[in-house]
């Protein structure tokens, strides 16, 4: 694609701001027609056929399992600092019973499935590049073909699949670190009674703040995989272009969880508004 | 001209390796004396054979840089093929562009005459099952021990039964000369030559018709090179492949090949030139008195020629 494209950049450099934000765009569309390119030879290969359990059962487990304990560290000093910093805030105005409803509906909503996504992007989203990259370097994509086994179906679907279907899990499990982080600052430490911490949690934070913020981050991890094992595959020679790929990764599938992030609060607003117009019962 | 059907029990010791096998292989009758003459006959015989894989006016670039410009080359069933030519000519990709994992920019490759171009996947991929390839570096999957890369075609490809598996495995494994104490080994514990042979009996693990070598003998000691050497001519020998290896090494070129093709950079060359610079029998690549075969084939130092 892009050597098809490479005719419409202008060979000699030319620095004027105009020259410079049409290269840019150009690079932009070449950048997301690839992705897209890749996301539907994705999909394509996600309903031929899943991956044997063989491959996919030590993908889930890296992917899943091993990120529990760092998972948990951060949910719990996160949960703990917004304990710290609303009560602060809070009890400026004598509204330090409501502690509870803030710290639980701040990670039900946002800081979990962020948290998680941003855990994931950086534990598992670089190392997929990583070894994406270096089988590539290594010329073990093209022995994956000689072999028979399509590099898509074999690396990428169930990179995806681990990462669509694990990252559910660890939000939650950050969250309920992250609540029982908050709750021990709150009571144990600020002496808010225990009683008010739950009560007020209940009444903020609805069953429709939890399923939104977990299908949220569904689309993180899927957005994560993708772009992981697109950067793999596009990784250039050498350690240099293993170790580009893996820092592209991170900081690509970071910008893409903010902004999908910021879209998704809006959506999910939205559709709250209507359903509460439709007479739905959502808490 | 007297002749005897030469087989593994009447050869005589210390024979060329490289006779056993185009004797085994044919089982044709063969001079008694074993030379330039075996090697013509040889070479004539395949002409007569169909041709395996085909590259047609096949043109190769990556982003701006072109590597191969419309190569044209045929390869006949049974015969070994050797591409020589300094690094960056664009062996590599030709032999990638010949086995289907490279497609070309432009021309077409052949596969028992028809285009691989346009071939639903799913065909591309059973047929490329029958084409064998040892990488370079040997491109073991370092995620998995000796068995699992061994088997991994048969896994991904067969309805075989664990212990069918099992029985392939260790046959190629005895094919290549390791012993059954390496099947549990990662790839980083292995040394070079023997992630070659690991290659190797990978490669030939799904019984392929024909096999590519990229470099085979690239970064090994003489003794260890001379190993995987011998083990192309068993493997022809034994399995009567079609075989394309590519190297620098010009013992791997006496001792193996039926045909040499030497590529030449395109950037060396003039527009109209082929990028095929010889073409011939391994004596006469010796014997060439082009100046940029003979420079390569002795390797001698001088000003590189354009």
């Amino acid at each position: 694609m892009s050597s098809s494209l490479s005719t419409v950049v202008p060979k000699a450099v030319r620095a004027t701001p105009i020259h410079w934000v049409g290269r840019l765009s150009i690079e932009l569309i070449i950048a997301v027609g690839e992705l897209s390119a890749f996301v539907w030879i994705l999909c394509r290969w996600l309903m031929a056929r899943l991956p044997r359990s063989r491959v996919l059962w030590p993908i889930l487990y890296e992917v899943g399992v091993r990120s529990v304990p760092v998972v948990c560290i951060t949910g719990l000093f996160i949960g703990m600092v917004l304990a710290v910093q609303s009560y602060d805030t809070l009890s400026q105005l004598h509204f330090q019973i409501h502690i509870g409803s803030v710290i639980n509906g701040t990670l039900v909503k946002e800081l979990g499935p962020v948290l998680a996504a941003v855990m994931l992007a950086g534990r598992v989203g670089s190392s997929i590049a990583a070894e994406i990259g270096t089988m590539k370097v290594s010329e073990q994509i093209d022995a994956l073909q000689a072999l028979g086994a399509d590099p898509v179906a074999y690396l990428v679907v169930p990179r995806f699949l681990a990462c669509f279907l694990m990252i559910p899990a660890l939000t939650m499990v950050a969250e309920g670190v992250g609540i029982f982080g908050g709750w021990f600052v709150s009571t144990q430490i600020y002496g808010v009674s225990s009683h008010h911490f739950w009560s007020f949690s209940d009444r903020f934070v609805s069953a429709f703040d939890v399923i939104t913020g977990v299908l949220k981050s569904m689309s993180f991890g899927a957005a994560i995989a993708v772009i992981a094992c697109h950067r793999g595959f596009r990784c250039g020679s050498g350690a240099e272009g293993v170790g580009r790929a893996a820092t592209e990764a991170f900081v690509a599938s970071f910008i893409a969880i903010l902004a999908l992030d910021f879209i998704l609060a809006l959506v999910t607003i939205q559709l709250l508004k209507l359903l509460l117009a439709l007479g739905v019962q959502v808490t | 001209m007297l002749g005897f059907r030469l087989t593994r029990k009447n050869i005589p010791t210390g024979t060329q390796p490289s006779a056993i096998k185009r004797a085994e292989y044919a089982s044709v009758e063969v001079p008694q004396i074993i030379g330039a003459a075996t090697k013509k006959l040889a070479v004539d015989r395949r002409d007569s054979h169909p041709v395996a894989i085909e590259l047609r006016r096949a043109s190769r670039s990556f982003g701006d840089h072109v590597i191969l410009r419309d190569l044209s080359l045929e390869v006949r069933r049974g015969e070994t093929l050797v591409l020589i030519g300094e690094s960056g000519c664009g062996k590599s990709v030709t032999t990638k562009l010949l086995a289907g994992l490279l497609e070309p920019t432009s021309g077409e490759v052949l596969w028992d005459g028809r285009p691989v171009r346009g071939r639903p996947e799913n065909e591309k991929r059973r047929d490329r099952l029958r084409l064998g390839y040892l990488f370079q570096g040997a491109a073991l999957f370092d995620s998995m021990n000796v068995f699992e890369n061994i088997a991994f075609g048969l896994r991904e490809n067969t309805t075989l039964t664990e212990s069918q598996i099992q029985q392939i495995v260790h046959e190629r494994l005895r094919e290549v000369g390791l012993t059954d104490n390496v099947i549990h080994k990662r790839p980083s514990d292995l040394s070079g030559g023997m992630k070659k042979r690991v290659g190797l009996a990978r490669a030939l693990a799904m019984s392929p018709d024909i096999v590519f070598y990229d470099e085979p003998t690239t970064g090994l000691d003489p003794i260890m090179s001379g190993v995987i050497n011998d083990l192309i001519i068993q493997t022809q020998a034994r399995r009567h492949v079609t075989s394309v290896v590519v190297t620098h090494d010009m013992n791997t070129v006496r001792l193996v090949a039926d045909r040499v093709i030497m590529l030449f950079p395109q950037n060396g060359l003039a527009a109209d030139e082929s990028q095929i610079i010889f073409e011939g029998s391994p004596h006469e690549v010796f014997e060439s008195d082009n100046p940029r075969v003979s420079q390569f084939v002795r390797g001698e130092i001088r000003t590189r020629l354009m």
